[in-house]
Formats: structure tokens, C-alpha cells, sequence
């Protein structure tokens, strides 16, 4: 094992986006919040998503997880791509990192961002709207769980992508569509038969839902089947991306 | 420097490299000593990046074997990246990093921590970077970066060191203060690969070179034995005719390389060609002869002969 090689790379990945703070940290705080304000104030006291359960603290953890997932999802594929096509991946290619080395730094350093993103997300918004924490330890297991998946997902798109838009489109047509249709704004059971059976098809849903019930104690799904499904989907993530790495999946010859 | 004893730096057996509709590498057999100053010279396509890339990691051989100090390339990775330090050809750099930084990390990818800055910052110094040591690498000039890379491929102090056109297209200041920076390697017990399109930088560089054509290799040997293989060797004669050019033989004609009015250059193969025998028949058709220069062959005279297949086929002149 090369521990101090795995920590350097996830410490540079850590310091590549503290350096550009405003846009990796503070932009998506912003963006969550003014979700937070418009979607709240056009919807509270409308909707009653679960019993006693306003929507505007029915939707703070809806916004904490998807913006945990965006910002994980882009830490590790903005730094590969960015790599890629600067050509400075060169060195982290001849530094003797295995495989399994260089997907855990990624993540993890994908995951620090996702969480530290989240974290802020809700100390802003609790400062709008009280937010109870019915079961800290879901909190946690799903949101590091989410965000290591996105920054699974990350890794992947960013092996693949060869150009910038790629990556946009990935994001685009990906990322996007599965996180606003997972129940970030409303609760699934509100959706037409076909489309609640199509929610459980996303693994997305199941991380929001499970996160949610951190929060709440109540949820769509019984968080015992959340956590496997994301746990699931993260493991059959993460084995398709160190395959990637370990036959150099477009970064090696 | 003497060869010191010991596995090979670096050695390379049966190596093939196919990609979609290229055969990169056509069975490459290659052993570099330890200490040794080794050129690798070939045209572009030749397969010298390939090669280097195998070598280092960054390209997997369709079939054969690399080893950088006994260690397999693809088994031993780690231990074969350890003993290697590769400095590529393409400038390229991480944005968001200063100089001190990005050696550091490069330190730490191989398991080298803090109690190897001091070395990171000795050879910022050895390399005049250490006063752009917290400047970010944009900032810097097309100069600058090359050390930075020199000084990456270096930070973990590896014994084997492949530098793949590290003087493309700096100045001369900096390409002779990179050459002494290199001979300094060697001279401290450095085994160098260099490769390079300066095919002075070689003729002055290497002591022993590898020629690598159409993904072969067409010759190994030492500077000395290359040069002196004759094979380059030229002979010109200036001479000056009233008759036509075309009314000399074939096999004087094809060995014009200039016209100047009446006055012709012929370049001859010093072995090949009968030099008694061309001065009298060129004389049976009039020819005054002017000047005869003969010039020492150089390694563009033994690469080109060597990579361009058509110099061999042309007849020998005996006009005896």
C-alpha cells in the first residue's frame, strides 16, 4: 500500500477546490438557498408532504442531498477532465498509485467537498426554518454513502468524457434529470402510478428519501431498503470505475 | 562514466505495440546499462515515445517484456515507477498549483513525505527555481516550466531517467545549462535516456545510441562505432563541365546533389564508390575538376542513411 501517495492525492484534490472556494464551495450555497426561498415561499403551507412536516423543512434536506450529489459528482469529474486535457495527469500516472489508490482519493476527496457543501447548505438554511434531527447517524451514512456515489459517478464520467462538453452533456442529461426527479421537491407518492414506479428505478430517490429520514423519521421507502439500494449502486459504481482505471480506461495507451 | 555492474537500467525484450490499423513497436530487444548516457534517435512515427510510454507505464505492450532495473513494468509497477523519472515531452502543468507545491505532491505520490521537502527545495535551487518557488505555474515562462518538469520527473530521486525531448523548443542559453544540468546527472551516477531531434545534442550527449525506424531498431552501438561505420562517410567533388548534364552516365548523374551553372557537386560513398574511377570518367567527358573536399561523416549522415531505405538501394559507382 502507498498510504502517503493515496493521502497526497486526496489532499491536492482537497486544496484544488479550497483554492477556488467562491466557486466550489460558496456558488452552490447560493444556488441551494435561492431554491430554498423561491420553491418555499411559492409552496409553503400548500402542501403537507408528511404529517406535521411543513414543506419548506420538507424541502431543506431534498436541496442538502442534491446539492451534496452535484457538487461530489463535479469535484472528481472536473478535476479528471481538467487533468485530461491539460495533460497533467501524466503525473499522477507514473507515480507507482494503484488503481484502487487513485479511485479512493478521488472519492474521498469528492465526498469532503459533497459534505462540506451540504453542511453549509443547511446551516444557511436552518437560519430560514427549523430542521429536526430525528436519526443522526442516517444523516451521515447517507449523505457520505450519496456522495460517494456521485463521486463515483464523477470518476467515471470523467474517464469518459475526452472534451469539456462531454462532461456538460453528462452532467446535462445525467446528474441533472436524476436528482430533480427524485423527490428533491415533492414527496413521490404525489406521482402518477407509472412515474412512483419509475422514481424507484432512480438511485437517487433512494438516497434523498433514506437522507430524509434522518431528518423526519418518515420517508417513501423503508430506509433499511434505501440503504441498500444506494450501498448497492455505489458498490456496482465503484467496480466499474476502478475496472476503468485498472485497464486505463482512456488514460493510458 | 563506466557502466556500473548489475541488472540493466532498463531492458526491453520482444516488445510489440499494435494500435487500430498500427504497428507501433515490431519486436523492440533493447538493453540500457547502468551509468550509461543512451540516445534514442528516429523520425517522427518512429516509435520512440511509444516505447518510452511502455517504459514508464503510460502505454501497455500488445506482447513482449519492459524492465526498469529488473523490475516488470506491469507486475513491479511500483517499484519499476520508483526507479524511473520521466521527464515528457508535451509542456504540460497543473493550473492550479505554485512550483513548490506541485513538487511536493509529486513527492508524496511516491510515498514521500515531509522529510523529503528538503530535497524538493535543493532542487528548486539546483534548477533556479526558487525564485518562482510560490509563483503559480501559469505565471511562468515556456523555460521555467521545462525545469519544473525536469524537476518532477527528478523529486524522487530516481536512478533511471528518461528525458523525452527536454530541449524542444527552448533557447540556446537554456538548452546548453540544461545539457550541463544533465551530464551532472550522469556524472552523479544517473542512468540518462535521452531523446531528441538535435541530433548534435546526441552526437555530443550519448555514448552509446539506438536508432529506431518504422517501429524497429536499425541500429544500437556506441557513438564512436556508429560514426565510424563509414556507412555516412562522404566525398565532394566540385567540378566544373561545359557538357550536359545529361550526357553523363546514370551512375554519375544520380550522384549530383547541386547545379550551379557548369559547376556540379557530387556527393560519394567513400567505401562504395571508386573515387579514381569517377575522376576519369569524368574527365573522358571534359569535366575540369575544381575542388575535392571530402567531409567526415556526423549522425545525420548515419541517421539519415539508416532511416531512409532508399539511400541503400542506389547502385555503387565503379567506373573502373
Amino acid at each position: 500500500m502507498n498510504l502517503t501517495g493515496f493521502y497526497t492525492l486526496f489532499c491536492k484534490e482537497v486544496l484544488r477546490f479550497g483554492k477556488v472556494w467562491l466557486q466550489t464551495l460558496m456558488a452552490p450555497i447560493v444556488t441551494a438557498l435561492l431554491y430554498l426561498l423561491v420553491f418555499g415561499h411559492v409552496l409553503q403551507g400548500r402542501i403537507e408532504v408528511f404529517p406535521g412536516v411543513g414543506y419548506l423543512a420538507f424541502l431543506v434536506p431534498g436541496l442538502v442531498m442534491m446539492s451534496v450529489i452535484q457538487n461530489a459528482f463535479a469535484n472528481s469529474s472536473s478535476s479528471l477532465i481538467q487533468s485530461k486535457v491539460s495533460g497533467s495527469l501524466v503525473f499522477m500516472l507514473l507515480a507507482p498509485l494503484s488503481h484502487l489508490e487513485f479511485f479512493a482519493a478521488f472519492v474521498t476527496a469528492a465526498v469532503v467537498r459533497g459534505l462540506v457543501v451540504g453542511l453549509g447548505v443547511y446551516l444557511v438554511a436552518v437560519l430560514f426554518v427549523p430542521v429536526p434531527v430525528a436519526h443522526p447517524w442516517a444523516v451521515a451514512l447517507f449523505a457520505v454513502l450519496g456522495s460517494a456515489m456521485a463521486g463515483t459517478l464523477g470518476v467515471i464520467a470523467g474517464l469518459w468524457a475526452e472534451k469539456f462538453d462531454q462532461l456538460a452533456g453528462f452532467q446535462n442529461f445525467v446528474i441533472l434529470p436524476l436528482s430533480f426527479l427524485s423527490g428533491v421537491f415533492y414527496s413521490i407518492r404525489s406521482l402518477p402510478p407509472f412515474w412512483q414506479g419509475a422514481s424507484h428505478l432512480n438511485p437517487f430517490f433512494y438516497m434523498i428519501d433514506g437522507f430524509r429520514y434522518g431528518f423526519f423519521g418518515q420517508a417513501d421507502t423503508p430506509p433499511g431498503i434505501s440503504l441498500l439500494a444506494v450501498g448497492g449502486t455505489f458498490l456496482l459504481l465503484a467496480a466499474a470505475a476502478v475496472g476503468m482505471i485498472r485497464s486505463g480506461y482512456k488514460i493510458r495507451e | 562514466m563506466v557502466p556500473v555492474s548489475g541488472p540493466a537500467a532498463i531492458a526491453v525484450a520482444g516488445l510489440h505495440k499494435r494500435y487500430p490499423g498500427v504497428h507501433a513497436l515490431r519486436g523492440i530487444d533493447l538493453e540500457v546499462r547502468r551509468g550509461e548516457f543512451f540516445g534514442l534517435l528516429g523520425p517522427n512515427g518512429a516509435g520512440k515515445s511509444t516505447l518510452i510510454h511502455v517504459l514508464a507505464g503510460l502505454a501497455r505492450a500488445s506482447e513482449g517484456s519492459a524492465r526498469v532495473l529488473d523490475h516488470d513494468v506491469v507486475r513491479d509497477y511500483r517499484e519499476s515507477r520508483r526507479a524511473l523519472g520521466m521527464v515528457p515531452q508535451e509542456l504540460v502543468f497543473d493550473p492550479f498549483f505554485t512550483v513548490r507545491e506541485v513538487l511536493r505532491i509529486q513527492a508524496g505520490y511516491f510515498g514521500l513525505g515531509r522529510e523529503h521537502w528538503p530535497w524538493v527545495e535543493s532542487l528548486m535551487a539546483v534548477l533556479a527555481l526558487d525564485a518562482k518557488a510560490d509563483a503559480n505555474l501559469r505565471t511562468l515562462s515556456g523555460g521555467m516550466k521545462r525545469r519544473v518538469m525536469i524537476a518532477l520527473a527528478l523529486v524522487h530521486r530516481p536512478p533511471v531517467v528518461i528525458l523525452d525531448e527536454p530541449t524542444a523548443g527552448v533557447d540556446v542559453d537554456l538548452r546548453r545549462s540544461l545539457w550541463e544540468f544533465i551530464r551532472g546527472l550522469h556524472r552523479d551516477g544517473h542512468t540518462i535516456v535521452l531523446t531528441t531531434h538535435y541530433l548534435q545534442e546526441a552526437e555530443q550527449l550519448c555514448e552509446r545510441i539506438a536508432i529506431l525506424n518504422h517501429g524497429e531498431l536499425v541500429a544500437v552501438d556506441r557513438r564512436e562505432a556508429l560514426l565510424a561505420r563509414g556507412i555516412g562517410r562522404r566525398l565532394r567533388l566540385n567540378v566544373t563541365t561545359e557538357v550536359p548534364l545529361a550526357t553523363l552516365p546514370e551512375a554519375l548523374r544520380a550522384r549530383v546533389t547541386a547545379q550551379e551553372g557548369t559547376r556540379l557537386v557530387f556527393e560519394l560513398h567513400r567505401d562504395r564508390d571508386s573515387v579514381v574511377g569517377v575522376l576519369d570518367a569524368l574527365r573522358d567527358h571534359g569535366a575540369r575538376i575544381v575542388d575535392v573536399a571530402t567531409e567526415a561523416a556526423d549522425l545525420e549522415d548515419v541517421f539519415l542513411e539508416l532511416t531512409r531505405g532508399d539511400v541503400k538501394m542506389k547502385p555503387q559507382i565503379n567506373a573502373d
